[in-house]
């Protein structure tokens, strides 16, 4: 089911493993036409990557300390730090949209995930129907986070869902509109992300597992050790770059957490989301860019600690001479 | 040799003790198992159960009851009365450019950064990577003004700018896929020998012909597996038509089935056939490349 970068290479094509010649010098023996090829070959990604990922996020720095309905550019003016004095202290759904943010991200990380983990070392036993246990718990990656929220609507639904149903509070005043009642809507999606992270974490790890070298764990064993104390002292900290990668994809999955709330009701009452915030600022009848920009600034910020820890865990070693 | 059979002991911490018992020792972890895979199908299967059944049947003898008929009535009725072959055709329009076009430009780049030595080449690639780890709403607000205050003819655009046209989604959606795509091509190039160019450089071989000949060749199994990856994401996407695509009809289905509860007010029977009607392209090509995908996903997180 798993495979990875150098499993799908051809054996003849794979890089020895004995060390490299010296590769320094071969830029010298470029042609004057193999450099015109090289510098469109980066030249162009790179203008684009840029005008388009990067200068916008530079531009949300800019318009966060403006004030601008959106319409004139000479409209522009500067607003000093006003926008974020705003959303600190004037606007009420800023720090409920902080916390749903830290409680999507906890969820994700005490339960999702682990249960993600649990399932990929119980799957990754030799047990019998394992490729349709994986199947079945994978399925939910392929679909959109829109599209979950609809699923879920149907299943969450006060008078027709089955959840009521089930719990018999169906067609009863006890029934509850689980992603319209702002005390539980939160919970519920909750569940609903649950569902698709969780197959996404144990693909990652069924993964990570196969790669752990098996006489690890045979060591393990001639010294004594059983099954949870080989799993937690040796298997799990071999796996440590999926660790990383998982770390990072779920801090990064709940700073993004959008189409989910926004599909269930805008990410208002009750779903407040910074994300969600960002985009009712910025379309509709009141535009406020500086507003809107101002809280995707603080969306940035905070996101800027995974990325930095992620790339300098992946690209550190590399920089070094 | 020894090695494989201690793999197919999986992980079984003796490999003299899975004789006999073993079968026994993993009933606790089926049923703990069963129990959650059947969690996992039931949203699925109810919205199936659900679109299945004609409202009528539904009405009579209420959701919770298999009683009345089952048959495909609500599909019929939903892809005809959602327009969804215009959704659908709109999806087609967006991801097919947007994934070659992707995949085309972070060949390119990894091909530059992977196997020709220059000084800026770490730097590049973190700010590729960086770029495709951004949450989309932080760029959001630039990115539509940019849309907006871009004028441009009224033959091309009815909007007399870029919002509303296929273009700017498409163009968004390269640049943010991109990032990912370089950094995973570029891993992969990595890994290929470095005598394969070498040798072509000695033949006298242009930069070129190296990309072009060799290394392209050689990298059709991460092609395929990025390529079924990055036709879901794109598929999947929700957040950038709804951005840019302001008129209905232009939406691809994704971000389209959001206005299928309005539309589809209170008849959920509906609602449910749309969903699984939004399914069945995933679906499909999970069912067919089910190792690409998986390979995609996994190729991303191989290097850490």
């Amino acid at each position: 089911m798993s495979s990875t970068a150098q499993e799908l290479i051809p054996p003849e094509a794979r890089e020895p493993a004995r060390p490299r010649a010296i590769k320094g010098g071969r830029v010298r023996r470029l042609s004057g036409r193999d450099k015109l090829v090289l510098s469109l070959m980066v030249g162009i990604p790179t203008l684009i990557e840029l005008a388009l990922v990067w200068l916008p996020t530079l531009m949300s720095v800019g318009l966060s300390f403006t004030r601008w309905n959106g319409l004139d550019l000479a409209d522009i003016h500067s607003a000093g730090t006003e926008n974020y004095q705003f959303i600190a202290q004037d606007y009420p759904p800023f720090w409920p949209a902080l916390q749903h943010n830290m409680l999507w991200l906890l969820f994700l990380a005490l339960i999702a995930t682990p249960l993600g983990l649990l399932l990929a070392v119980l799957l990754d036993q030799n047990i019998r129907g394992s490729k349709i246990y994986q199947s079945i718990f994978f399925a939910p990656v392929m679909l959109s986070l829109a599209l979950i929220g609809i699923i879920w609507q149907l299943f969450y639904q006060r008078d027709n869902g089955l959840l009521n149903f089930l719990l018999g509070t169906a067609g009863t005043p006890n029934a509850v509109d689980w992603f319209g009642d702002s005390s539980v809507n939160i919970w519920a999606a909750l569940i609903a992300a649950t569902w698709r992270h969780a197959g996404y974490v144990m693909l990652l790890y069924l993964a990570g597992l196969k790669g752990v070298d098996p006489s690890l764990k045979e060591a393990a064993a001639i010294d004594g050790a059983n099954a949870v104390q080989t799993f937690f002292r040796v298997v799990f900290p071999a796996m440590r770059p999926i660790n990383i990668v998982i770390v990072v994809i779920t801090i990064i999955e709940s700073l993004r957490a959008f189409d989910v709330v926004y599909v269930i009701n805008r990410g208002t009452n009750g779903l407040e989301m910074l994300s969600a915030l960002v985009i009712q600022n910025l379309v509709g009848e009141g535009q406020v860019i500086g507003v809107g920009s101002a809280l995707a600034v603080v969306l940035l910020v905070i996101s800027l600690v995974p990325i930095v820890f992620y790339l300098s865990r992946t690209f550190g070693k590399e920089n070094q001479p | 040799m020894s090695i494989a059979t201690a793999r197919t002991a999986g992980n079984d911490t003796t490999i003299l003790s899975r004789s006999g018992s073993r079968p026994k020792r993993h009933y606790g972890t089926h049923i703990f198992l069963v129990a959650m895979a059947v969690m996992w199908l039931v949203p699925l299967g109810w919205a199936l159960f659900t679109a299945l059944r004609p409202v009528a049947s539904t009405n009579e003898h209420g959701y919770f009851s298999v009683a009345g008929d089952f048959n495909f009535d609500n599909f019929v009725q939903a892809w005809t009365q959602g327009g969804f072959a215009t959704y659908f055709w709109n999806s087609v329009i967006i991801t097919v450019p947007a994934v070659l076009l992707t995949l085309f430009l972070a060949s390119l780049m990894a091909f530059a950064v992977s196997r020709v030595n220059w000084k800026f080449n770490i730097t590049l690639l973190i700010m590729f990577t960086a770029g495709n780890l951004l949450p989309p709403q932080v760029l959001a607000a630039p990115l539509f003004e940019m849309a907006k205050h871009l004028e441009v003819p009224y033959s091309f655009s009815d909007s007399g700018n870029l919002l509303n046209t296929y273009i700017v989604v498409i163009a968004i959606h390269v640049a943010f896929q991109m990032g990912f795509c370089t950094f995973v091509l570029s891993n992969y190039m990595k890994a290929l020998s470095p005598d394969l160019t070498e040798a072509a450089l000695v033949d006298g071989a242009g930069i070129w012909r190296q990309y072009r000949e060799i290394i392209m060749p050689l990298c059709r199994p991460a092609f395929a597996a990025l390529g079924t990856l990055e036709v879901i994401f794109i598929y999947n996407d929700y957040f950038w038509p709804l951005l840019f695509i302001q008129s209905g009809n232009r939406l691809p289905i994704t971000t389209a089935i959001n206005n299928l509860q309005g539309q589809f007010l209170s008849n959920y029977n509906l609602l449910a056939a749309g969903a699984v009607i939004t399914v069945i392209p995933t679906l499909v090509i999970y069912l067919l490349l089910q190792r690409q995908f998986v390979a995609g996903l996994t190729l991303g997180s191989s290097k850490g």
